[in-house]
């Protein structure tokens, strides 16, 4: 019996990820992933330097771009050896925290409190729900205006995507438990605080951390907006910046540089997920089997 | 410790609490003014300590009557008392919900964020008047009573529906509450996983002597539990038969082949499907 309940505490720690990834390597799928890969780098050398197709013609070749990424004295200034490529990096990163963290820290409670009072719902969510279709760009010349200097405009407009989502997913968890948990607990005894802490919280975090996961993707796509606006570093900076100087190789270096630091900001949201409800983690394995 | 259990022993020796009296309670629905009457002029006596078995058509009225005991909605008018104590009526139409009455639902509501240990002393650890130690220990004594050794540290998605089941009536036992309202509670499982729960549920009744207000559709497993069969008519729901089952406990499930069983059947079915006949024709024509 003791044994059982050993076993399971020390699958959910380092046991399970180290099986999970070396059954993801005896997969087909790192092996498919690989392959997609090859396959759209292929497809860009083809396209851009073999066959040199029209549209494709003006477009930073696949040569070159690796060649001017891996050069520690790159034509245009910016590689993995260069010191402002980590600063732009670490910009761009302080930046996402700093919204993230406002984003989760003010939506959750919002969230879990719009859900939870019917009356603090009538009476905040009819503006949130106007506010919320404005797109980012829109806010853009307000920050400016608000805000001084170019860090807190980009750090605002960061946050407000963030935030929506992350509000609107807590919200909508919140809504989505069912009758009977809150039922069995006031049955038990929970007064109402003990009942919002043991099941509103938890019973929601799964929405919860839909909404982060949302919230993390949609940081990413309005720091970018908003540094291709007003800011002097980041990597949305370092995009705007190359295409007006013509440095096209660089635009290349900057995206897939998004891309990559914004798969490990996600990945990083889903695993602090998991790590906060293994309860799940065990249901959906048991699923899998 | 000893002490306090052979004074519980003692008082259970006297007189079983728990008992529930219905008296001439109404609950009409009112969407958007079409009134729907679910319950009508209903009373139902249910002395302390007995398996009442409530059966009736689909739709009639079952599951509001036990929500209003529960104290999840009030009643337009009547009185349900408990040991004689104003549960809700005239100046209080709905019930206070708490841990005397305590409902295991039609789907099962453990939390599954929680492991099984942590569900069972949920009620126990919200009251906060016993240390933690002593309501762990009491859990994993029950849990392991009610044959669910080695299932403490699993998540509820990670056991069978039918441990599911267990583990919320241990949880609501451990608050040692007069009555347990089931709601249909085995709807859901297969038959042969039913009459393992069947058993297993008359053995831990045996050993906590509580009232049961227990819904089902379903016959057989009312007459193998009941001491009695209150068998409802088509919606507003009211009494229409009481079946007494007067086969002893203990009972297993030998009693099943027994001719007194049979007979018991075949007096309840007839009753059950002139309702069942009545409520289809009311649908048609409210359709
Ligand atoms: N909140 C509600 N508002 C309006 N009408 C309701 C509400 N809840 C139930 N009813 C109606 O009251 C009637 C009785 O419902 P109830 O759920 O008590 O039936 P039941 O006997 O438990 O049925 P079942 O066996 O299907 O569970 C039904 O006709 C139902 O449509
Ligand atoms: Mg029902």
């Amino acid at each position: 019996m003791n044994n059982a309940s050993l076993q399971a505490s020390e699958m959910t720690g380092m046991a399970l990820t180290m099986y999970r990834i070396s059954t993801w390597f005896k997969s087909p799928k790192p092996y498919l992933m690989l392959f997609g890969v090859g396959f759209l780098l292929t497809i860009w050398y083809l396209f851009v330097e073999v066959w040199q197709l029209p549209r494709f013609e003006d477009m930073p070749g696949l040569t070159e771009v690796v060649t001017e990424y891996f050069s520690p004295d790159p034509i245009y200034g910016l590689s993995v050896y260069t010191p402002e490529y980590y600063q732009h990096i670490g910009i761009s990163l302080r930046r996402i925290a700093y919204a993230f963290f406002l984003a989760t820290v003010l939506g959750v409670p919002l969230g879990l409190f719009l859900g939870w009072s019917k009356k603090f719902h009538e009476f905040i969510f009819p503006l949130f729900e106007v506010l919320r279709p404005i797109p980012i760009l829109a806010w853009v010349p307000l920050a400016i205006i608000m805000f001084s200097g170019s860090e807190t405009p980009v750090i605002f407009l960061t946050f407000l995507a963030s935030f929506f989502a992350t509000t609107l997913n807590t919200m909508l968890g919140v809504q989505s438990i069912d009758e009977s948990y809150t039922r069995a607990a006031r049955c038990l005894g929970a007064n109402g605080w003990q009942t919002f802490r043991h099941v509103i919280v938890p019973g929601a975090m799964p929405y919860i951390f839909t909404g982060l996961q949302i919230s993390i993707g949609v940081a990413w796509f309005s720091l970018v907006a908003g540094e291709m606006v007003s800011g002097q570093f980041g990597l949305g900076y370092v995009i705007n910046t190359a295409y007006t100087m013509v440095t096209y190789p660089t635009i290349v270096i900057g995206m897939i540089t998004l891309g990559v630091t914004g798969f490990i900001t996600s990945t990083m949201v889903r695993m602090a997920g998991d790590f906060m409800m293994q309860w799940r983690v065990r249901e959906l394995a048991l699923g899998d089997n | 410790m000893s002490a306090t259990m052979n004074a519980d022993t003692n008082s259970q020796k006297s007189v079983i609490k728990g008992a529930i009296r219905i008296e001439d309670v109404v609950k009409v629905y009112d969407p958007d003014g079409a009134a729907v009457m679910a319950v009508d002029h209903c009373s139902i006596d249910i002395p302390g300590g007995e398996i009442c078995m409530i059966v009736g058509p689909s739709g009639c009225g079952k599951t509001t009557l036990l929500n209003a005991i529960a104290g999840f909605h009030g009643i337009t008018s009547g009185e349900i008392y408990l040991d004689n104590e104003l549960l809700c009526g005239p100046g209080k139409m709905q019930a206070e919900p708490g841990s005397d009455r305590i409902v295991v639902f039609q789907n099962g509501a453990l939390f599954p964020w929680k492991s099984n240990l942590e569900n069972v002393v949920f009620g126990p650890m919200m009251e906060g008047k016993l240390s933690k130690e002593v309501i762990y220990d009491k859990a994993i004594k029950m849990m392991a009573d009610a044959g669910l050794g080695g299932t403490e540290h699993s998540f509820p998605g990670e056991v069978s529906s039918g441990l599911r089941r267990r583990v919320e009536i241990v949880r609501a036992l451990m608050l040692e509450p007069k009555v347990l309202l089931f709601d249909e509670p085995y709807r859901a499982l297969d038959s042969l996983t039913k009459s393992v729960m069947h058993e297993a549920l008359l053995d831990i009744y045996y050993k906590n002597k509580v009232t049961i207000f227990f819904i089902t559709h379903d016959l057989e497993e009312a007459i193998f539990l009941g001491h009695r069969l209150i068998i409802m008519s088509s919606r507003p729901c009211k009494p229409k038969k009481i079946v007494e089952v007067d086969i002893p406990h203990p009972r297993d499930y030998s009693v099943l082949t027994s001719p007194r069983f049979r007979e018991l059947m075949e007096e309840a079915k007839g009753v059950v499907n002139e309702e069942a006949k009545k409520a289809f024709e009311a649908g048609e024509k409210e359709g």
